[in-house]
């Protein structure tokens, strides 16, 4: 059960900071919409780095799951 | 000229088409290949527990169930008794080479020279059990200490099995085996090496003219990678990595799609295992520090522009930054794909878990009403995910690679 709310918890972080990208994301794309191609990119390595971070917990809590 | 292009627009347009109902039907295979399962596996497990034919149906082990599909295996199981063999490669100090295939051991029902088959996996049997073909019973599972222990009962004795070869416990025997995974590696590289040697060809026949049917798709991704990936990260080196980058990326991507597709010569869970992902990254780990030239080093061991105290702080950060990055590409892989699957056949398994084990029709019913759309739409996401990881992958790799072979500009 602990595991299960580890998870929640890296998803919880994990949503928030994937949130802020995605968001000032939009935001860049709206200022300047001829550099989309570019804030795309950047917004995909980025949410790769904060979902690695969450895929950690979910690892550890998939590995503590089995034990009581 | 143009009819030629005006005939091809066309055909490829009608296989677009048809496509994405392919893909769609596609994930439907799974229900009916559980389905059968499940009603085959049934009646057997009631009679080898020895429980009475009235007694209720046997619980459902969504766990299990998903944990068999995601993982590796020595046999292609289909459905119900159906099974493709592979070829088993085993070696033990005891017992030297063993070479069969997976069909001999009938389903983990016989052990061959004290090798036996638990839920898909060989695993050894200790020495006091005897060698060459034995019949065997059931494979019991206890739980001792938190850790899990197969234990198979023959002739009133109990021998416990040893566990499945891996890297990272020492086993008193190597799996070499053409596994589920293994098998579906070599098909990606012979599907890769079949496209790129005609699109290859095609350009050698076709010289400078426009290219024509699948060359046009390559020629658009490799450009992509070109573009976005290689030029950005490497600047004017990415000539000398871009063949690391394209194996790198369409390699992962074939592998993704494969594990999307659910039905034989695909399925495997290939890119959500750790062994294949650590050894995806490990080749970006030997390339980043085999051409990191001395800026690298420095910047690791002795940073420059930091004042001393900061540079002795700085160096046991950055070394271990070496490693954390790859080991973050193996992960980053590995929990994707995975997390994909298992969210896939947990939706799957509200079927079984709705409808009793095929007790309850209404209940199974209702289970895959609720559950073949969201099939449908988690399917979707993971295509997407299976592109953006391959992607992904890629682009930190060349960003590695280009960290490391930058040169000095203070």
């Amino acid at each position: 059960m602990y595991a299960g709310i580890g998870a929640g918890l890296a998803a919880i972080g994990a949503g928030i900071g994937i949130g802020f990208i995605g968001g000032k994301g939009m935001e860049a794309i709206a200022r300047q919409p001829e550099a989309v191609g570019d804030i795309r990119n950047n917004m995909l390595i980025v949410a790769a780095f904060v979902e690695a971070v969450a895929l950690f917990a979910v690892v550890v809590a998939l590995l503590t799951a089995g034990q009581k | 000229m143009t009819k030629l292009y005006a005939f091809h627009n066309i055909r490829f347009s009608v296989a677009l088409k048809l496509f994405f109902p392919l893909l769609f039907s596609m994930c439907l295979i799974p229900f009916l290949s559980q389905a059968q399962e499940m009603a085959h596996d049934h009646p057997e497990e009631v009679q080898a527990e020895g429980v009475e034919e009235h007694a209720p149906a046997k619980e459902f082990n969504m766990e299990n169930m998903i944990f068999n599909h995601i993982n590796n295996s020595n046999e292609f199981h289909l459905f119900g008794h159906v099974s493709i063999p592979l070829p088993c490669i085993l070696y033990s100090k005891e017992d030297g080479l063993t070479f069969f295939m997976s069909s001999k051991m009938d389903h983990g029902h016989k052990t061959v020279n004290r090798y036996a088959m638990d839920e898909g996996i060989i695993k050894r049997l200790p020495s006091d059990f005897p060698g060459g073909e034995v019949e065997i019973g059931h494979i019991d599972h206890k739980k001792v200490d938190g850790e899990e222990i197969a234990i198979l009962t023959h002739e009133g004795k109990e021998y416990q099995l040893e566990k499945a070869s891996s890297m990272l416990g020492f086993t008193s025997f190597f799996d070499f085996s053409i596994s589920k995974n293994v098998f579906s590696m070599l098909l990606a590289a012979g599907l890769l090496l079949f496209v790129f040697l005609s699109v290859a060809k095609g350009y050698k026949n076709r010289g400078r003219k426009a290219p024509s049917g699948f060359q046009n798709l390559m020629e658009i991704i490799i450009n992509f990678i070109i573009d976005e990936v290689a030029k950005p990260m490497l600047g004017d080196r990415y000539q000398k990595y871009l063949p690391f980058l394209l194996v790198n990326f369409f390699f992962i991507l074939t592998c993704n799609l494969m594990g999307l597709i659910p039905f034989f010569p695909f399925s495997a869970n290939i890119t959500g295992n750790l062994a294949i992902t650590m050894g995806l990254a490990i080749v970006t780990f030997l390339i980043t520090n085999i051409q990191g030239n001395g800026n690298y080093w420095k910047h690791i061991f002795w940073m420059p522009g930091v004042p001393v105290p900061m540079k002795i702080f700085l160096a046991p950060i950055e070394f271990l930054g070496i490693f954390i990055k790859p080991f973050s590409l193996m992960i980053r892989l590995f929990a994707n794909i995975t997390a994909g699957h298992i969210i896939i056949m947990s939706l799957v398994g509200l079927i079984f878990v709705f409808g009793n084990v095929g007790e309850s029709i209404g209940g199974a019913t209702a289970g895959a009403a609720l559950a073949v759309p969201f099939t449908l739409f988690m399917n979707l996401i993971e295509f997407v995910v299976a592109l953006i990881q391959a992607f992904i992958f890629t682009i930190l790799s060349a960003s590695y690679i280009g960290a490391a072979t930058e040169e000095a500009h203070h």
